[in-house]
């Protein structure tokens, strides 16, 4: 069985607002589905006694100082933006969607 | 849709409301989250951004550890675990408010969980569950232009500033509360003023409301008695505590009028208008699963030792609940009374003003008096309407010395409230000093006397009670500059009658 569907990979373009066509969808869910194959392979692998690992260093509390640090001026800020106004990025209107929080 | 709203009293006689709740805190600290950018309230579009909070390729975040440690005092005031360990997460969705199309967030592991935090609501204490407290990054502002309201319908584009995008975030969010039934939007209003009043207390957000500082989701649903808890809705766009109060209301009647007809209550998000005190739908929610959550791979875990956490704890400050049951003890306040003086969020602009000088009742007076009246009118707060407790105090300190009287003092209070000036430099710009010069005193008693001898005479075969024309009419030619008082004892004193 496909480790992902045809429709999960629609439902992950709309997600990610890809224009994605009827054969494209075949080819990505194709390509999808080897990539997740490979990576199942490794569960198999683990075992119980091999926590799931989210980061490759034992690091932890790597923190700063609450100190400001000075950071680019607005024109530096908006020289990589395709278009700009008043200051502000400019994008296309993006409907149905709300702030995250 | 047009609908008659069936009552209040009915629809709780009927239903069950269960509410929740969910606050976001900007925290004041220094710099970002993530970043050394400033955090300041305003300020040019894009003036403060850096590679970082503009997500741009090959800038890696690192966590600011005064807004770790503002979060742990948060979950410790609010009587939660602490995560011994625990992790920040990408919550992934399509949206230009962050630059990113992520906003770092924590998801199954927050920093703190698990706790409570008492409120009062007509004298009743209800506990109210904490599910968790977690650290996340505020997101930019969009402002959308094209369209004829300023709204996202109808707008053709989107201008974007990044100054707000990465200051910390932290987000309370309430276990259910059920069993409130009519009280549900009073409990929701203590629960609001309470966190803020803790969050205030430990110094680490100005939580205020108008500024977005503090912003709160309201989730409401309701069930027959007896029966399985309803399909919430959430309720953003709450912008004051009021607001807080009148969503949860408007929302149970809402809920009511489709559930009496048969309908089906939609899980969504509404809008709440501050204006018709009612909501509107918005967008229905994305599922958890669309935001794609995983372990944001580019920060470390987070493991607060014991130590520090003890640390933390042992430096909390006395919260506002136990604060405020010293002052009433210190004040000698019945419940009642105490109760007043919140209600008129009076309690630190009193404690203040005690601070300056002021004996507790003369700052209770001034407060919940006057200046309570004055607030009240203008729709404001009553720390915005215009005077500070060191003012109150002085003035007071006036009416103490016997400069001024309380007539007068109200009309100098007026002036402190209109940008005039200290209530010293009024009472002299204005020449509003009691006029205590008993020569002058003397001579407008005299001429009181003189012009009313009917008075005087009854005054002299003994009724007293007459006098208080002749102190009327001393206080007339004085333009009220006198003190009453004085001014009986003179007229008593003149007529050769014992007081």
């Amino acid at each position: 069985m496909a480790a992902i569907s045809r429709e999960e990979v629609a439902h992950l373009a709309r997600l990610s607002r890809l224009a994605v066509t009827e054969e494209e969808l075949d080819i990505f869910a194709g390509q999808l589905d080897v990539i997740l194959q490979s990576v199942a392979q490794v569960g198999e692998v683990a075992a119980a006694d091999i926590p799931p690992t989210s980061h490759s260093v034992p690091l932890t509390n790597v923190l700063r100082e609450d100190v400001v640090v000075p950071g680019l001026t607005p024109q530096e800020a908006l020289s990589g933006a395709p278009d700009a106004e008043e200051q502000r990025f400019r994008v296309p209107r993006i409907l149905d969607e709300d702030v995250a929080s | 849709m047009t609908t008659t709203l069936p009552a209040y009293d009915d629809v709780v006689a009927r239903y069950e409301p269960v509410i929740g709740l969910e606050t976001h805190v900007e925290l004041g600290t220094n710099t970002k989250m993530f970043c050394g950018c400033p955090t300041d309230f305003g300020g040019e579009p894009n003036t403060r951004v850096c590679p970082v909070c503009l997500g741009l390729p090959g800038s890696l975040p690192v966590a600011n550890k005064a807004a770790i440690e503002a979060t742990i005092r948060i979950g410790l005031a609010l009587n939660c675990s602490i995560a011994e360990w625990c992790r920040f997460a990408r919550k992934n969705y399509f949206y230009p408010d962050m630059p990113k199309n992520f906003q770092i967030s924590q998801y199954d592991e927050p920093l703190c969980v698990d706790g409570y935090l008492d409120v009062e609501v007509n004298g009743e204490t209800v506990r109210i569950g904490i599910e968790r407290v977690h650290l996340e990054e505020d997101t930019g502002k969009t402002l959308h232009v094209g369209g004829a309201t300023g709204r996202i319908h109808g707008a053709t584009e989107s201008l974007v500033d990044y100054n707000r995008a990465g200051i910390p975030l932290v987000e309370i969010v309430t276990k259910p509360i059920p069993g409130t039934g009519a009280l549900a939007p009073e409990v929701a209003r203590a629960y609001v003023t309470e966190l803020r009043d803790v969050i205030r207390s430990l110094g680490v957000s100005d939580v205020r409301m108008e500024e977005g500082s503090l912003r709160c989701d309201v989730n409401t649903s309701l069930n027959r008695p007896g029966q399985e808890w309803g399909t919430r809705t959430e309720t953003k766009n709450v912008n004051s505590l009021r607001s807080v109060e009148r969503a949860v209301r408007s929302e149970m009647l809402r809920q009511a009028s489709v559930l009496d007809a048969g309908g089906r209550i939609t899980q969504e998000t509404r809008h709440f208008h501050e204006d018709s005190g009612d909501t509107t739908p918005g967008r229905s929610k994305e599922t958890a699963t669309d935001y794609r959550y995983f372990p944001e791979p580019d920060l470390v875990p987070l493991a607060p030792d014991a130590a520090w956490v003890a640390e933390l704890k042992a430096a909390l400050p006395e919260l506002p609940r136990l604060h405020r049951r010293r002052l009433q003890l210190q004040w000698g306040l019945s419940d009642l009374d105490m109760q007043s003086v919140l209600n008129a969020g009076a309690v630190e602009l009193i404690e203040a003003t005690v601070a300056a000088g002021a004996t507790p009742a003369a700052a209770r007076k001034w407060w919940l008096g006057e200046l309570s009246r004055r607030a009240n009118e203008a729709g404001i707060e009553l720390a915005d309407v215009g005077a500070t407790p060191s003012q109150v105090a002085e003035l007071q300190g006036l009416v103490d010395a016997g400069k001024l009287n309380d007539k007068l003092a109200r009309v100098v209070l007026e002036g402190v409230v209109g940008g005039e000036g200290s209530p010293t430099e009024i009472m002299n710009n204005r020449n509003l000093e009691v006029v205590s010069d008993t020569g002058a005193l003397t001579a407008a008693v005299d001429e009181a006397i003189v012009a009313n001898p009917d008075v005087a005479d009854k005054v002299r075969s003994g009724k007293v009670a007459a006098a208080g024309a002749l102190v009327g009419a001393v206080m007339k030619t004085t333009r009220g500059q006198a003190d009453a008082k004085t001014v009986r004892e003179l007229i008593l004193e003149r007529l050769g009658v014992q007081s």
